[in-house]
C-alpha cells in the first residue's frame, strides 16, 4: 500500500518533470575537430530538474554534445562550435561570459574517477575555494559535510576526510567526483559515463544518488547502458553519427520510439 | 558425469592443431637476450669499480698530511732586531720567518750550523709555506716574540710522498728527491713524535698553490659553490617557466615547433661552444671581470637550461590529463590548474631534472677554460665578480702539475667532487620520493 503510494508520487513527478521549463536549449549545434565534422546541426534542448539521457553507438558524438554544454570541447585544440547554445537565457559561446564563471554553473563528472590526489576534505572544499563560496575554514566545513551528505558518501567518509582521496574504492572515488562537483552549487550537472568504470553494487549506489540529485540540480548523462539510461532518466536522446536521431519522453523510447534506428539500436542491431 | 568430461577433454585434446611455434628455439632466445643484459651490466661494473679503485687508491692519502712539529723560538733578534714593531708594523711583514724555522731544525736535529750542505737539506725538508705561517701567528699577536712555541709547520711535498711510502727508495740517491740523509732525520723526528701524519684540513682550505702541501680546493670549491647558486637562481624559474609557456599556453604551429627543435639541439650542444659564447657576450660585449664565478655561472645557466626545461616538460606532460579536466571542469582557470594541480604533481620530475642539471654543471669544465677560470688563484672570492676557479677545473690543472704529491691530490679533489655529485643525486632521489604522489 505505502509502495503503491510512493510509486504513483514517483509517477506524478516524473510526468511533472517532462512538463519542466527547459534550463539549456542547443539549437543548430555543430563541432568540428579541424576539417572533421562530429556533430550537425543537434536541436537539444536540456529540461530543469530532469534526468536526460544521452544514448547512442559509439563515437555518435553524445560525449562532444556534453562537452558543449560546459565548453570543455575549449581545451582541445583546433576544436570549433557552431551554433547556440543557452543557459536559461545567457548565450555561452558569448564572447563576454566567462568559461569559468560557466564551468561553475554548468559541474562535469568524469568517466574516470579523477580526484584530486589530496585529502577527501580538500577534493570538496577546492571548487568552493576558488569560486569564494565561503568565508572562512568553519564555512568550508560545513558546504565540504553537505555535499559529501548529498553525495551519500559523508558516512562512509567522515572520519577520514582528511585522507587521500585517491585512496577509497572507485565507487567512492566516483561519488567523491560528485561531491566535488556539487560543492560549487551548479545548476547542471554533466555526467560523462560516470558509471562505466563502476561495479555494478557502485553503480546502484550513483544512479540512486542520481535519482535524488534530480530534486535540485538539472542533469545530463551520456550512458552506453540501455537499462541505465532506462532507470535514471526522464528524457532520452538518441545520437547516430553526430545526428541528434530522435529526442522523447524516456517511456516512450524505450516502448515505442519514434524513429526506426532508435529502436534498432535498443534492440541492440546495431551499436 | 566424470567420464563425459574427460572424453570430451580428450576428444578436443585430439582436435588441437599441430602448433609449430618453436617453443624450445623461443625460449633460447630469450635465455639469450638476458645473458646479453647482463654482461652488458658486468662490464659497467667493471669498468665503475675500475674507475672508483683507481681514484680511491690514489687520492685516499691526500686526506692525510705530514706535519713536523718544531719548538720554534720566535727571536727578537731575528724578527725585529731594532725594536721598530711600535712604529713600523710592516716590519714584522718582512721578517726573516724562514730563518726561525732553520735554527729550531739546527737544534733539533743536532746539526752543525756551518755545514751549509746539511742546514739547506734541513731546512728543505720543511715546506716554505712556514714562513706566511710564522708570520700570520707573529702579526696576529706580537707578544709571542721572545717566547718559544710548538708549532706544527707542513713537511714539504716530497717528504710528504717519502712519509706515505709513495717513493722509491731503491732508486739511486742523485736520482732521488729524498736523499739518505733527510731519511735519517726523518726517522729521528719520527721517534720523538714529530713527525706526524694528520687529517690534512688544509686539502679542503686552501687556494692554488705551487707547493703540493700548501694546495687545496677551497677557492675553487667556493667558486663551484656560488657558480652553482648562480645557476640554481637563473635556470630554475627561467627554465620552469618557459617549459610551462610551452608546453599549457603556446600555441601549436610552426614557430613553437621550431623552438622545440632547438631546445631539443641546445641540449646536445658541445659544452665548449657555450663557454665562447660567454667569451663573446658576457664578457667582450658585456664587460664583465674574466675569471669571475658570474660569468661562470652565466654560462652555465646556458648550458644547463635546456636540461631542465626538456625535464619539465616531461614532467609536465607526464601528469594525467583526467587531472587538469577535473580542475577545468571545476571552472578553475587555466592558471588555476596548473599552478594548484599540475605543478605540485611536475615537482618530483622537475626536481630531479634541475638537480641533475646542476651536477651536470658543477663537473662542467670545458667552457669555464674560455672565459678564464682556469687560473692561479690564492685569496678566496669575495664576491661572484672576484676571480675564481672551479672544481672540475682546479682537478685539470692539478692533473697537469708534475709533483707526487699533487697526483695523490688530483684523484683527492676527483673524490671530493664525486662526493659532491653522489650528494646531490641522492638529494634528487629523496625529493622525488618525499614529493612523488600517487593518483
Amino acid at each position: 500500500m505505502n509502495m503503491m503510494t510512493e510509486a504513483a508520487v514517483e509517477k506524478a513527478l516524473d510526468q511533472k518533470m517532462t512538463a519542466a521549463p527547459y534550463k539549456m536549449i542547443g539549437k543548430d549545434v555543430s563541432v568540428y575537430y579541424g576539417e572533421k565534422r562530429a556533430l550537425f546541426d543537434v536541436n537539444l534542448n536540456i529540461r530543469e530538474n530532469t534526468v536526460t539521457a544521452l544514448i547512442g553507438p559509439s563515437g555518435c558524438g553524445k560525449s562532444t554534445f556534453l562537452r558543449t554544454l560546459n565548453r570543455m570541447n575549449d581545451t582541445i585544440d583546433h576544436c570549433r562550435v557552431t551554433g547556440k547554445i543557452t543557459l536559461d537565457t545567457d548565450d555561452i559561446y558569448d564572447p563576454q561570459i566567462d568559461v569559468v564563471e560557466l564551468r561553475a554553473r554548468v559541474g562535469m563528472v568524469f568517466q574516470k574517477p579523477n580526484p584530486f590526489p589530496k585529502t577527501i576534505w580538500e577534493n570538496v572544499a577546492y571548487g568552493p575555494k576558488i569560486h569564494g563560496l565561503a568565508r572562512s575554514k568553519a564555512d568550508l566545513d560545513v558546504i565540504v559535510e553537505q555535499s559529501l551528505q548529498k553525495a551519500g558518501l559523508f558516512n562512509e567518509v567522515k572520519d577520514r576526510l582528511h585522507e587521500a582521496g585517491t585512496g577509497l574504492s572507485g565507487g567512492q572515488q566516483q561519488r567523491l567526483c560528485i561531491a566535488r562537483a556539487i560543492a560549487v552549487s551548479p545548476e547542471v550537472i554533466l555526467m560523462d559515463e560516470p558509471c562505466s568504470a563502476l561495479d555494478p553494487i557502485a553503480t546502484a549506489k550513483v544512479e540512486e544518488l542520481i535519482h535524488e540529485l534530480r530534486a535540485n540540480f538539472t542533469i545530463v548523462i551520456v550512458t552506453h547502458s540501455m537499462q541505465q539510461a532506462a532507470r535514471v532518466s526522464q528524457r532520452t536522446a538518441m545520437f547516430h553519427l553526430g545526428h541528434l536521431v530522435e529526442e522523447n519522453d524516456t517511456d516512450k523510447m524505450f516502448t515505442n520510439p519514434d524513429d526506426q534506428r532508435t529502436q534498432d539500436y535498443i534492440m541492440g542491431r546495431f551499436g | 558425469m566424470s567420464d563425459v568430461t574427460s572424453s570430451a577433454f580428450q576428444a578436443r585434446g585430439a582436435a588441437r592443431p599441430r602448433r609449430d611455434i618453436g617453443i624450445r628455439k623461443r625460449y633460447a632466445a630469450e635465455r639469450r637476450f638476458r645473458a646479453y643484459g647482463v654482461t652488458a651490466i658486468l662490464v659497467g661494473v667493471f669498468f665503475l669499480a675500475v674507475l672508483l679503485w683507481t681514484v680511491i687508491s690514489n687520492g685516499y692519502t691526500a686526506f692525510q698530511q705530514t706535519v713536523i712539529t718544531l719548538p720554534i723560538t720566535f727571536a727578537e733578534s731575528v724578527i725585529d732586531p731594532k725594536n721598530e714593531r711600535a712604529q713600523n708594523p710592516a716590519k714584522l711583514m718582512a721578517a726573516n720567518y724562514p730563518l726561525l724555522v732553520r735554527d729550531a731544525l739546527i737544534k733539533e736535529l743536532g746539526i752543525d750550523p756551518n755545514d751549509r750542505t746539511k742546514v739547506k737539506l734541513a731546512t728543505d725538508m720543511v715546506s716554505a709555506s712556514s714562513r706566511t705561517q710564522l708570520r700570520d701567528i707573529v702579526v696576529a699577536n706580537p707578544s709571542v716574540i721572545g717566547t718559544t712555541m710548538s708549532v706544527a709547520l707542513l713537511a714539504e711535498g716530497n717528504i710528504d710522498s717519502a712519509n706515505k711510502g709513495q717513493i722509491d727508495l731503491t732508486a739511486d740517491e742523485a736520482n732521488r728527491k729524498v736523499k739518505n740523509q733527510q731519511l735519517a732525520w726523518m726517522d729521528q723526528l719520527r721517534q720523538k713524535g714529530d713527525l706526524t701524519k694528520e687529517f690534512n684540513t688544509g686539502l679542503f682550505t686552501y687556494g692554488a698553490s705551487s707547493r703540493p702541501e700548501a694546495a687545496g680546493i677551497g677557492v675553487a670549491a667556493l667558486g663551484s659553490f656560488y657558480m652553482m647558486l648562480i645557476v640554481l637562481v637563473l635556470a630554475l624559474p627561467i627554465g620552469v617557466a618557459a617549459s610551462i609557456y610551452l608546453e599549457e599556453f603556446a600555441p601549436k604551429n610552426k614557430f613553437t615547433d621550431l623552438i622545440e627543435v632547438n631546445i631539443n639541439n641546445l641540449a646536445a650542444v658541445p659544452s665548449i661552444v657555450y663557454g665562447l659564447l660567454g667569451l663573446a657576450i658576457f664578457i667582450n660585449f658585456a664587460g664583465l671581470p674574466r675569471s669571475a664565478s658570474l660569468v661562470g655561472g652565466l654560462v652555465l645557466t646556458l648550458m644547463t637550461l635546456p636540461t631542465i626545461i626538456i625535464a619539465t616538460r616531461a614532467a609536465l606532460k607526464a601528469v594525467p590529463p583526467s587531472i587538469r579536466s577535473a580542475a577545468l571542469g571545476l571552472g578553475a582557470s587555466k592558471m588555476q590548474t596548473i599552478f594548484h594541480h599540475v605543478l605540485p604533481l611536475a615537482m618530483p620530475g622537475i626536481l630531479t631534472g634541475t638537480i641533475i642539471g646542476l651536477a651536470h654543471a658543477l663537473g662542467e669544465t670545458a667552457p669555464l677554460l674560455l672565459i678564464g677560470m682556469v687560473a692561479f688563484v690564492v685569496d678566496y672570492p669575495g664576491s661572484p665578480l672576484e676571480p675564481s676557479t672551479a672544481l672540475p677545473v682546479q682537478i685539470y690543472m692539478w692533473a697537469n702539475e708534475a709533483e707526487r704529491a699533487f697526483v695523490e691530490r688530483t684523484s683527492g679533489a676527483i673524490m671530493v667532487l664525486l662526493a659532491f655529485l653522489i650528494v646531490m643525486n641522492l638529494g634528487a632521489i629523496l625529493l622525488r620520493r618525499r614529493f612523488e604522489r600517487r593518483w
